[in-house]
């Protein structure tokens, strides 16, 4: 405790979930002071958000049987705040390396910048999209969005709610929402439950995780919600909002009313800011994405810069508070902390047991990917006029042009002649579905299509803050 | 017709906005897109189509519920808390003479 560091470092930690808590908490035990940048109000991230002050459920309704770790990271969090420089509700819309780097922050609609010498991104996860006809419709949610109105804002999903996709989060949404009173009409799963055996022995490594989702079916189950397994093709319909969704199913189409749809295959990891921090990646074939390259303990290639949570790679929120402290330990590790031969030792043991942790996770995860398969390939056949781009409203058959008139090959190519990625939300929502039509047409992997280069600003700011910025420099 | 129903956290301070011309109320902590959405069925237009958009992520990732106030100041529905007096446009009535919403 209290070590003396021979040059103060200026330590910079992004995100303020299970990863970036307990990074700081590392830090803040070993007598450093982090500065913690968060973009929402308050620390939890997605998995543990807290409601705005003055909302009255407790932790149990609010997070369930995760109601303990959410507690406990809130009150980490809670004893953390005199020893760290919290920025909430900032956003990070540039990073730019060198010694020191700079961030370049959004707050209350105002620029500001924020050197640094180390970081640790802890950016976290969004759902992982795939579009499919009237997934722009009012009434039609990601998974994540579905679950956010309800612990953030005690809202559901209006009407009869069909709930679609892949992933351990489908029967969660849908078990809290039936809790919380919405009406659930189905539960259509892409996955067969077939899958889900033939990934037994992994998932059995983490048998609580797992015996957790075959409670929510029973309980759906009980519930005489219909639960539909190896649904494909899902396609939305309605004038205005959505009113009925229809799939196949073995051949067969069927067709159900409804009000609303939440829909999501697994996360995805937010890496935009890795790669403005100059971090090497990776194709991914598990996560089907390209990743900044992390080490054991969350070293990127990029000196100083350190990686943790499921923003470098989805593995849950637990391995995330894991690999927050690890990532931690080894930014300690490189400043040369601790000094004391004794507790140096301590700390390497602990290092080595947490990356062994973490690699045993992984083989959880490899469990999952078998029983929750990402329906990819759902891009590569989709008709020509849907919409791949929300932001820009580019449809599949333009892309397809692309390729067949400008012999277009590589994604960054692509973006520059369809816009596809180019829009606001920065191919966060169609990148996924791009490359895969790219890399079908095209007749490659989709690690050889290329990778989606994202720009600062990493989301939109006013253009007020771009000029204060621009001045600055 | 509304996109989001209340099923808790009921006893809040109510908070007074227009949407479109029209008063409404929220509660405080309230986000824009839960004041405007518990009571209508879109937040904007797409520039291209003009087709309505209601949010999708609703974690500040997707840029799909941008609104406008009445002064043409854009607001992130999902991560803006609803104020008192804000006067925002849905898209559901035209914004000016011309518009064709």
């Amino acid at each position: 405790m209290n070590a003396i560091v021979p040059t103060s470092p200026n330590i910079v930690i992004i995100g303020a979930g299970p990863a970036g808590v307990r990074a700081a908490q590392t830090l803040v035990e070993a007598g450093l002071h982090p500065i913690v940048i968060d973009e929402n109000r308050r620390a939890g991230g997605q998995i543990y958000r807290q409601p705005p002050p003055g909302f009255v459920r407790s932790k149990k309704e609010l997070y369930g049987f995760e109601a303990a770790k959410a507690e406990a990271l809130h009150s980490s969090f809670d004893q953390l705040r005199p020893a760290i420089d919290y920025r909430p509700d900032t956003l990070v819309w540039n990073c730019m390396p060198g010694h020191p780097g700079q961030l370049d922050l959004l707050h209350a609609q105002r620029h500001a910048e924020q050197p640094y010498s180390h970081l640790i991104l802890c950016t976290g996860a969004l759902d992982r999209i795939m579009p499919f006809p009237g997934w722009t419709l009012p009434g039609v949610y990601t998974l994540g969005a579905a679950q956010v109105a309800l612990k953030a804002q005690g809202c559901v999903l209006d009407g009869r709610v069909v709930i679609a996709g892949s992933g351990p989060l489908l029967y969660l949404l849908a078990y809290q929402y039936v809790k919380a009173g919405a009406d659930v009409v189905a539960v259509l799963d892409t996955a067969r439950f077939g899958g889900k055996l033939r990934a037994l022995p992994a998932l059995l490594r983490q048998s609580v995780t797992f015996a957790k989702g075959l409670y929510f079916m029973g309980w759906l189950r009980a519930k005489g919600i219909p639960l539909i397994d190896g649904v494909e093709q899902i396609a939305a319909d309605g004038k205005h909002t959505i009113q009925s969704l229809r799939w196949t199913r073995g051949g067969k189409t069927t067709e159900i009313a409804c009000d609303a749809l939440a829909t999501g295959f697994g996360l995805r990891s937010e890496t935009q800011l890795a790669e403005l921090a100059g971090c090497r990646f990776v194709f991914n074939e598990l996560n089907q994405q390209w990743l900044p390259q992390r080490d054991d303990a969350g070293r990127s290639s990029v000196p100083g810069v350190y990686l943790a949570g499921d923003g470098s790679g989805i593995a849950g929120a637990d391995a995330a508070e894991l690999s927050g402290r690890a990532a931690a330990l080894a930014l300690l590790q490189d400043l040369g902390l601790p000094a004391n031969a004794a507790a140096k030792a301590a700390a390497e043991q602990e290092s080595r047991r947490l990356a062994q942790t973490l690699r045993s996770n992984l083989q959880f995860r490899q469990g999952l990917e078998t029983a929750f398969p990402t329906a990819v390939h759902w891009a590569r056949d989709c008709a020509d006029d849907l919409v791949i781009c929300r932001c820009e409203e580019i449809p599949a058959g333009e892309l397809r042009r692309s390729v067949q008139q400008e012999g277009t090959v590589e994604i960054n190519r692509l973006k520059a002649m369809t816009r596809v990625g180019m829009g606001r939300c920065q191919g966060r929502m169609c990148g996924a579905a791009a490359a895969e039509i790219l890399a079908h047409a095209t007749g490659v992997s989709v690690a050889e299509a290329g990778r989606l280069r994202v720009q600062a600003p990493v989301k939109p700011i006013p253009v007020s803050a771009a000029l204060a910025a621009e001045e600055q420099t | 017709m509304s996109l989001l129903r209340r099923v808790a956290e009921q006893e809040r301070k109510s908070v007074s906005f227009w949407l479109d011309g029209k008063p409404l109320s929220a509660r405080a902590g309230d986000s824009v897109l839960t004041a405007v959405l518990t009571q209508a069925d879109q937040l904007r237009r797409t520039e291209f189509s003009g087709t309505p958009r209601a949010g999708f992520c609703l974690i500040g990732c997707c840029q799909d519920c941008w609104m406008r106030s009445e002064d043409g100041v854009a607001v992130r529905a999902c991560t803006t808390e609803i104020a008192e007096g804000m006067r925002l446009l849905s898209g559901m009535v035209p914004a000016v003479a011309g518009d064709t919403a």
